[in-house]
């Protein structure tokens, strides 16, 4: 598979494919990375956002 | 300094003056057009929170690929309302899609997405954070939550 990297289209067979998530209350984030030998050639992320507190919206109470 | 996820104060003052329309039925103006807005990403060191007020370049991401500005958000449904009882009435409204930037390089750390109203003096609808990230020759997407009473992106609701 090609990889678009830092130096053009490269085979994934000669780059280091590393690749974490991180999933808590805000989001639930991927990312994937691709290495030629010490150097970061690639990186994406998706973040899928859960959720914003809502605004809470209030009136007065008349006497 | 830091970025804090919260609704913009200004925006609440903008709603009731009208000043932002999500739907293509605008009930406070003439035309009925839906507003056009956008999402711009900021770096980790900026300050964005519930003061901003509008959309500003100071400390937008740049980059290869990036346009400052941002994208445009995809406003596929009406902002919907309902009621569960005779107090409880919630308003709410997601994005019709993700906010995608394709074939991009953002070197310095951003966490946060700033969404404004490009119709209306590009005023600031809220800001939304998330784990810092760098893009290197690649894709960085965003993806809204479900369009719901309880997780949709804006939500107003009676207390």
């Amino acid at each position: 598979m090609l990889i678009t990297t830092t130096k053009g289209e490269m085979d994934d067979s000669l780059l280091e494919k590393r690749e974490g998530s991180v999933d808590n209350e805000n989001e639930f984030t991927t990312w994937v990375e691709y290495w030629l030998g010490s150097e970061l050639v690639h990186r994406s992320a998706h973040v899928t956002l859960k959720k914003l507190p809502a605004l809470l919206a209030e009136i007065a109470q008349l006497a | 300094m830091a970025n804090t996820q919260s609704m913009c104060t200004s925006f609440l003052g903008d709603l009731l003056s009208a000043g932002h329309n999500f739907s293509t039925t605008n009930i406070a103006r003439t035309i009925n057009t839906v507003d056009v807005f956008k999402a711009a990403l900021y770096l980790a060191t900026a300050t964005m929170n519930a003061s901003t007020t509008a959309y500003s370049a100071t400390n937008e991401v740049s980059g290869t690929g990036y346009t400052a500005g941002g994208i445009t958000v995809t406003n596929g449904v009406a902002p919907t309302a309902t009621n569960t009882s005779v107090t409880a009435g919630v308003g709410f409204w997601t994005p019709g899609a993700s906010f995608v930037w394709s074939g991009v390089t953002l070197a310095t750390a951003f966490d946060t997405v700033l969404l404004y109203n490009s119709s209306n003096s590009n005023k600031a609808v809220s800001v939304h954070t998330f784990g810092s990230q760098t893009i290197t020759a690649g894709t960085f997407t965003l993806t809204m939550p479900s369009n719901t009473t309880t997780t949709a992106l804006l939500r107003l609701a009676t207390v």
